[in-house]
């Protein structure tokens, strides 16, 4: 598929429905159609790491970072994902929008490690849980998941307020971690105890190297 | 679900299971949907699967007569063989059956095209 430009991507995943009822225990944030748009476009137009490539999304809840994938010329997409309502929504996205190179397995992520999908894949991108609240240190936990299972590279979505810990976290594992950009994440009042109608999350797109990994 | 994605599913996650591989495939309905044939792509994905479970894959959707039983040492040269792995791996789309764990007989239902293998905490 010839390279789509990032306006029309933006377009395109506008249409993909995101979560129904998000639930507070999995910290289920849509990745907006802007992020997703700006970060696969640069995975693609800078670093070539989708077109042609078997890409695993791991939380891909609704499938927007799956869908995005394809639509950038991925060649088998595999989105894993816990939560049922989330999948329910990812099979209409997908049905509707008649994507055939889109799989989807439900499994925990954390337990994909050591499994038969370690170095499976060319590139892993999430948009993990930020690892807040409950769910402390989970986003890091799904970075390592996707170091395990990329042979390439693992794009993800972090705090910039953790930048310096991925970066030691980064080195412990032999891997080159880069910020690609620091983004604006616009969360609605998906949830009763934001106060303010929505709240912007500074965030950094990272982009970890996994061609020398040591795990 | 791709009849790529089922040659990396296990039940090894149940516990007290060794290998738990392959599962057992059962089809009630598929579908064929057709995708870009990328003859590099099916070459590279290749060393990534078990050949073994590729042919049992084949077999369970009568193409066994189309794929040898014993991986082919080089495969470059043979866009043929390349075009019927592709229709077999990514072309193929299990959407209702079930997959099923040779040790423990646990039965993960495929829905809609999506394998469910969420284990209960007390399996785990």
């Amino acid at each position: 598929m010839a390279r789509m430009r990032m306006k029309k991507l933006e377009e395109f995943l506008s249409g993909v429905d995101g979560f129904e009822k998000p639930k507070i225990l999995l910290e289920q944030y849509p990745t907006p159609p802007h992020i997703a748009s700006c970060v696969l476009y640069n995975v693609q137009a800078q670093y070539f790491d989708l077109e042609d490539k078997l890409v695993g999304d791991l939380g891909c809840g609704c499938g927007m970072l799956s869908i995005g994938s394809f639509l950038l010329g991925a060649q088998l997409t595999i989105g894993f994902e816990l939560d049922p309502d989330a999948i329910d929504i990812f099979r209409n996205n997908v049905t509707e929008m008649e994507i055939p190179a889109i799989d989807c397995v439900q499994t925990n992520v954390l337990e994909l490690t050591g499994s038969k999908w370690e170095n499976a894949f060319d590139t892993i991108v999430t948009n993990p849980p930020f690892g807040t609240k409950h769910n402390a240190g989970m986003d890091m936990k799904f970075v390592e998941t996707g170091i395990h299972l990329a042979t390439g590279a693992v794009y993800s979505l972090h705090k910039t307020s953790t930048r310096d810990y991925i970066h030691k976290k980064s080195k412990d594992w032999k891997v080159k971690g880069e910020v690609v950009a620091q983004l604006n994440y616009n969360i609605d009042n998906s949830y009763k105890f934001h106060k303010s109608k929505s709240v912007d999350i500074e965030v950094d797109f990272w982009r970890f190297d996994v061609t020398e990994k040591e795990l | 679900m791709k009849l790529s994605t089922y040659n990396f599913l296990t039940s090894k996650a149940i516990k007290g299971v060794k290998v738990g591989y392959p599962l057992k495939l059962t089809i009630a309905k598929k579908d064929v949907v057709e995708t870009e044939f990328n003859p590099t792509f099916i070459e590279r994905l290749l060393p990534k699967l078990d050949w073994n479970t590729v042919y049992l894959a084949a077999q369970t959707v009568d193409l066994a007569d189309d794929i040898p039983q014993e991986q082919p040492a080089a495969v470059a040269d043979n866009e043929e063989l390349l075009q019927r792995l592709h229709h077999l791996l990514l072309e193929i789309d299990v959407l209702e059956g079930q997959l099923e764990c040779p040790e423990t007989g646990r039965v993960f239902p495929i829905t809609d095209g999506i394998p469910n293998m969420l284990l209960n905490e007390d399996e785990v």
